[in-house]
């Protein structure tokens, strides 16, 4: 995060010193994009609350424990749509593992964590489109299922 | 018409009311201390909120920069059509060396959209950017063994290119959506944009105008 601010600071001051115009013609695009997509954003920052809340440890332990198909879904479904911050996320995934969850519903939840965000749709319509947006959430879900067992397998 | 303008409203009170609900609830914990579920609410809306604050203005300098600054040619040439799958493998850096969560890459994704990268590319870098981070490899590796990353990287890389080329197919002739160009109109050929001291330049090179000095 540092970085990137670290980053944007020397790109404006450099895009400063060789066009000033031209720089906040820039500036207004991205103002301009930031503001069309701000109601989806108050939408996703309730949704966290509230979601995050509803979800700790013990809950998901209880959801992820033991065998068969169920756990598995569980782990996808949660994934798909939890929103955490990997640095939060794998460390969570670490104590689940530490607890009995199988490799199988950890790889489960932590793929379809990264590649699904239902809680990001609304955000995600408003750049891609409804009909994109939905398709790749749902082909993502796929997917993470799909890599999920496979994993499972290989790391058998 | 009017159902449809109906849910149109509804979309629009939506945001605002599920902002509401995490205020009462966490004004609710305020009043009553043994609710704490309302405290978990409103503290966990509060932190994800400044993760985006410092995430998002970046990000949005840095897309509006791209904007002004790379030409449509480099882009296209890149990650257009007609670079094929030569293309992903630039995909995949530029995906691996940002950091942060999936919904800051929305807007790159859209500017690359927006220089000519195909549609097809667009979602193979969401793809990439979704799964395989180098800051968060490390993570990963340290909680779950590097066993677990290695399986996760070398299968999600075939699934989520599969998924950009599918959602290609299922979405023929995606486009972005429009973001109002930075000064209006098409500003790759409009010269306002250029800037004064270009504009200034133009006027002095003007072959034009040479023509009349010299008659």
């Amino acid at each position: 995060m540092k970085g990137l601010i670290f980053v944007t600071i020397g790109a404006l001051l450099l895009s400063l010193v060789a066009d000033r115009r031209r720089t906040w013609a820039g500036i207004g695009f991205g103002a301009r994009m930031l503001m069309k997509i701000l109601p989806a954003l108050v939408f996703m920052v309730a949704a966290v609350g509230l979601l995050l809340s509803a979800l700790n440890p013990r809950v998901l332990e209880s959801l992820f424990g033991g065998a068969g198909p169920v756990p598995f879904l569980a782990g996808l479904a949660v994934g798909a749509v939890a929103l955490i911050p990997g640095f939060i996320a794998f460390p969570l995934a670490g104590v689940l593992r530490a607890h009995g969850v199988s490799t199988a519903v950890l790889a489960a939840f932590v793929t379809s964590l990264l590649m699904v965000g239902v809680v990001t749709l609304p955000l995600e319509i408003r750049f891609f489109g409804r009909k994109a947006a939905l398709w790749r959430n749902l082909l993502s879900l796929a997917a993470a299922a799909a890599v999920a067992l496979v994993m499972a397998v290989v790391l058998q | 018409m009017t159902a449809r303008k109906a849910g149109h409203g509804l979309k629009m009170a939506l945001p605002w009311a599920a902002a509401g609900a995490v205020l009462i609830f966490w004004g609710a914990s305020r009043l009553w201390p043994e609710f704490s579920f309302g405290e978990r609410v409103g503290r966990s809306a509060l932190s994800f909120f400044l993760e985006m604050a410092g995430i998002l203005p970046a990000m949005f300098i840095l897309v509006g920069l791209f904007e002004v600054w790379v030409p449509r040619v480099t882009i296209e040439r890149f990650l257009g059509r007609e670079a094929g799958w030569k293309a992903v493998p630039w995909l995949i850096v530029l995906a691996t060396l940002q950091a942060g969560p999936l919904y800051g890459a929305f807007p790159v994704a859209v500017g690359l959209a927006r220089k000519g990268c195909s549609a097809r590319n667009v979602f193979i870098y969401l793809g990439a950017f979704s799964s395989l981070k180098i800051p968060l490899l490390a993570f990963e590796v340290g909680f779950l063994g590097w066993q677990f990353s290695l399986a996760r990287v070398l299968i999600s890389l075939p699934a989520f290119i599969f998924v950009g080329v599918l959602v290609d197919r299922l979405v023929p002739g995606w486009a972005p959506p429009e973001f109002p160009a930075p000064g209006g109109a098409a500003h790759d050929q409009k010269p306002d944009l250029i800037g004064r001291r270009g504009l200034e330049k133009d006027r002095l090179f003007n072959p034009s105008q040479g023509n009349e000095d010299k008659s």
